[in-house]
């Protein structure tokens, strides 16, 4: 495998500090989080960075924390690691503990920040939908000062986003959320670990007694547009309806319409529309069952629809 | 240790050509280290070409692998994907650090005992992987075992004689944990 080129590393010791050797350096510069996509580009796809500019030592920038309102603030060097086994995520929104650890393997998920997958923004990131189905906001420090943007409009297209050169991701908020909140992520793949989703679905609902009479719901889908986005012809299939296998099977049908997948090496687009249908009445069915407590890491995973 | 700096020069960089070599101070295997390193070398580089620490293998080079697991602050990490530019105040195990006085650690001995290991290539990233489990889990279960190795392959076997010994290695732990205990 190849070696990287020569570069300088910095590694500030503030927000401030580290747009500042940027600006300073010029072009040619990245920023370094966990370093699971930067040091692959550089080995495998020829990237030739002048400098990088590490930002671990930032102490802000870590750190997963829940206000008094209860709004949860994930600090952009949050590893996928610390998000899938974080205390107070895992008993609240299991579905994105369970969306970070799809992720690689605990190696990956170890160096791996939750800020830089948003960042480098690929289509298929897993923790992306449980995101947008939470409705989450993203902090960005910029030349203008403090930006926050929602999740959902955040990416413009693969590895595109609205930070412009310069730009850090400082934070990701989840806003208050309702303890009766109930979600499923599924990740659909040709292998259980180790693998790029074919699709992604997350889904975030909230019911009204024991008919199952859906009030509020969310629906997310991953890896089958340039950008991850919501079902909002899903979603309106099933609000104020009971949801039961039939009105799953139509929202199914909706999210499948609206999602725009291409052909690639992993799938066909007509492939990956059909898992749509598929996966989204799964994960609608499977967020109505709830999960049972807080299970291990591994338990979480199993499909029970 | 001899300590092998490669002098970094920056093509069309006016006026910063040069030397870029930093100071890293690091724990490796328990010992403190103090090191000039050329920052864009990789960890895995730094331990098999400058600290002649070659039990930590290169496999993919893409963190698909595992066969570069080593512990970077107490958990497992691809150390093909770590810059030495990002190490100062690292503390790191290597394969090299696992076994403490004669004695083999009883991951090494587990694999030794149940033939957790044909080629032998992975076996140093499966130990170590095994060896950040069993520090969480003392007592995973066969689903806990292949969900946490996932990220380790092994082309030779079909990985029941490794989850056979990780089993058998969460058990010695035990077993000595509790002897410790009444001792």
């Amino acid at each position: 495998m190849k070696r990287p080129e020569p570069f300088e590393i910095f590694q500030p010791a503030s927000i401030q500090e580290a747009r500042e050797l940027h600006i300073h350096h010029g072009p040619g510069g990245y920023f370094l989080a966990g370093g699971t996509d930067l040091a692959i580009a550089i080995k495998e796809k020829g990237l030739v960075p002048r400098y990088v500019v590490d930002l671990k030592r930032i102490g802000s920038l870590s750190g997963i924390r829940e206000n008094a309102d209860g709004s949860l603030v994930l600090g952009a060097l949050a590893t996928m690691r610390e998000v899938e086994i974080s205390r107070v995520i895992s008993r609240r929104f299991p579905f994105l503990s369970q969306s970070a650890g799809e992720v690689g393997s605990i190696q990956i998920r170890n160096r791996a920040t939750i800020g830089g997958n948003i960042a480098n923004a690929t289509p298929s990131a897993d923790v992306v939908p449980a995101l947008l189905v939470l409705e989450a906001q993203v902090t960005t420090s910029t030349q203008n000062g403090e930006k926050q943007v929602p999740l959902e409009s955040f990416f413009l297209g693969p590895g595109k986003t609205v930070m412009e050169r310069g730009d850090i991701l400082t934070e990701i908020i989840i806003p208050p959320a309702s303890a009766n909140l109930r979600g499923e992520y599924i990740k659909f793949s040709p292998r259980e670990m180790m693998d790029l989703a074919y699709v992604g679905v997350a889904v975030a609902l909230l019911t009204d007694g024991d008919e199952n009479v859906c009030r509020e719901v969310r629906i997310a889908l991953g890896a089958v547009s340039p950008v991850p986005m919501r079902a909002r012809k899903a979603e309106a299939v099933l609000v104020n309806r009971v949801i039961n296998e039939e009105s799953a099977e139509r929202a199914g049908e909706a999210a499948a319409s609206e999602c725009t997948p291409i052909s690639d090496v992993r799938a066909s687009a007509a492939y990956r529309r059909h898992m749509v249908r598929v996966n989204t009445k799964r994960a609608i069915l499977n967020a109505v069952c709830g999960r049972p407590g807080n299970l291990p890491w591994v338990a979480r995973r199993e499909r029970r629809y | 240790m001899q300590c092998v700096a490669v002098p970094a020069i920056f093509p069309g960089w006016p006026g910063e050509r040069g030397d870029i070599n930093k100071k890293i101070r690091i724990t490796l295997n328990g010992q403190e280290r103090i090191l000039e390193v050329v920052p864009y070398r990789l960890l895995l580089d730094l331990l098999r070409d400058e600290m002649g620490m070659t039990g930590t293998k290169e496999g993919c080079g893409t963190g698909d692998c595992g066969a570069c697991t080593v512990l970077l602050h107490g958990k497992p990490v691809n150390s093909c994907l770590v810059f030495s530019g990002e190490l100062d105040g690292a503390d790191i195990v290597t394969i090299e650090g696992l076994k403490i006085g004669p004695e083999l650690h009883p991951v090494q001995d587990a694999f030794r005992q149940d033939g957790g290991a044909q080629c032998g290539y992975c076996t140093p990233g499966m130990l170590m992987m095994t060896t950040a489990l069993l520090r969480e889990n003392e007592q995973p279960t066969e689903e806990e075992i292949r969900f946490a190795l996932s990220g380790n392959l092994c082309r030779c076997t079909g990985y029941a004689k490794i989850i056979q010994a990780v089993q058998r290695a969460a058990e010695m732990m035990r077993e000595k944990k509790i002897t410790e205990a009444k001792g």
